[in-house]
């Protein structure tokens, strides 16, 4: 997916760390059709979800050089164009797509800027302006992440209906994680969460985004 | 055999560490499963001390072992365990990971790729990195 910034920017003290929040054998057909070059990591208990308080992916984080963060976490270019969607015939208007199209580029351009320019790139923010854009969890977000990990831990040692309950609660106690609860969601064919109980829970949104739009000049 | 998480560590111990929710561990155990250190001035991490509360310390403490579940819950952190006890996870809580995130230096962790090589974020320290997540649902 970043495989043409990584190309284009590898050589200038930059690199892409793209990290599944997934189990490693759904992820794997993916990264091998894709190839990329850069490494792709994967977080099966979403250990970098409970790290980073995400909610949903793509998410992407900024991270300089000493390891300061200068844009936490937030919608890497996608856009909810997916939701003006034609649920019978799977086709998005050409606008939606054009608009979709644009926000990557925007997205993907703010990244360049970044890298080739640094702190005087308009989008890396000093560390008043990062803060400010920080979202911490509270105590219902920190509970949901215990016991989204041992519902993962559970099935991996076998014990399936005590995972599902431990993750249930999870997504209960934690209803802006989009991760924990298609992570645990029945699949279709294609392996998406994105049966009627996907669109239910989109639809509940209202005029909430599913993809918050980050703000990038 | 108990199974404990914390973080990215996991830890085995004894089947007779666990009683209900109480999980009782020694100093050298809490600070392999946990990273924290029992001292005489309480459960420490860093600079930071939790003291042991007087009143409530013939409860926490039996044997030279801490009640490391109900210790961790009065600092206001998540414990969870399966019904029978043997799968805990002493979860990091909302103050403490937002206290970390507000100093604004990236949460070092390892992960994984799909060789089973291991990648820590602080490895790319001299590099920008652009830390970006997906997934195949």
């Amino acid at each position: 997916m970043w495989q043409s910034l990584f190309d284009e920017l590898k050589d200038h003290h930059f690199t892409v760390l793209a990290v599944a929040l997934d189990h490693a054998d759904a992820a794997r057909p993916w990264i091998e059709a894709a190839k990329p070059a850069y490494p792709c990591l994967i977080d099966r208990e979403h250990h970098l979800a409970d790290l980073y308080n995400l909610v949903n992916v793509p998410q992407a984080m900024w991270i300089d050089e000493q390891g300061r963060v200068v844009r936490p976490p937030e919608t890497a270019g996608s856009t909810d164009g997916f939701r003006a969607m034609d649920r019978k015939t799977f086709t998005v208007p050409d606008a939606v797509i054009a608009e979709r199209n644009q926000v990557k580029t925007q997205y993907i351009g703010a990244v360049r800027d970044w890298v080739l320019r640094g702190a005087s790139s308009a989008n890396a923010l000093d560390e008043a302006q990062a803060a400010a854009k920080l979202k911490e969890p509270d105590d219902k977000v920190a509970e949901a992440h215990a016991r989204f990990r041992l519902g993962q831990h559970l099935l991996r040692v076998g014990q399936a209906d005590e995972a599902r309950a431990q993750i249930a609660e999870a997504t209960q106690l934690h209803p802006d994680s989009w991760a924990m609860w298609r992570q645990a969601a029945d699949k279709d064919a294609r392996g998406l969460a994105s049966g009627p109980a996907f669109w239910a829970r989109v639809d509940a949104l209202g005029s909430k985004p599913y993809y918050p739009r980050p703000d990038i000049a | 055999m108990i199974t404990l998480l914390h973080e990215q560590r996991e830890s085995q111990w004894p089947d007779d560490c666990a009683d209900g929710d109480a999980l009782w561990l020694d100093a050298a155990a809490i600070e392999q499963a946990t990273g924290w250190a029992w001292k005489p001035e309480g459960l420490c991490h860093g600079d930071v001390c939790v003291p042991l509360p007087p009143a409530h310390k013939s409860e926490l403490v039996r044997n030279g072992r801490l009640n490391i579940a109900a210790m961790w819950r009065r600092t206001g952190q998540p414990v969870v365990h399966d019904a029978a006890s043997r799968h805990w996870v002493l979860g990091t809580g909302a103050a403490q990971r937002g206290a970390a995130m507000a100093t604004l230096q990236a949460p070092d962790f390892a992960l994984p790729d799909l060789d089973g090589r291991e990648h820590r974020l602080s490895q790319y320290r001299g590099r920008k990195v652009f830390l970006a997540t997906w997934a195949s649902w």
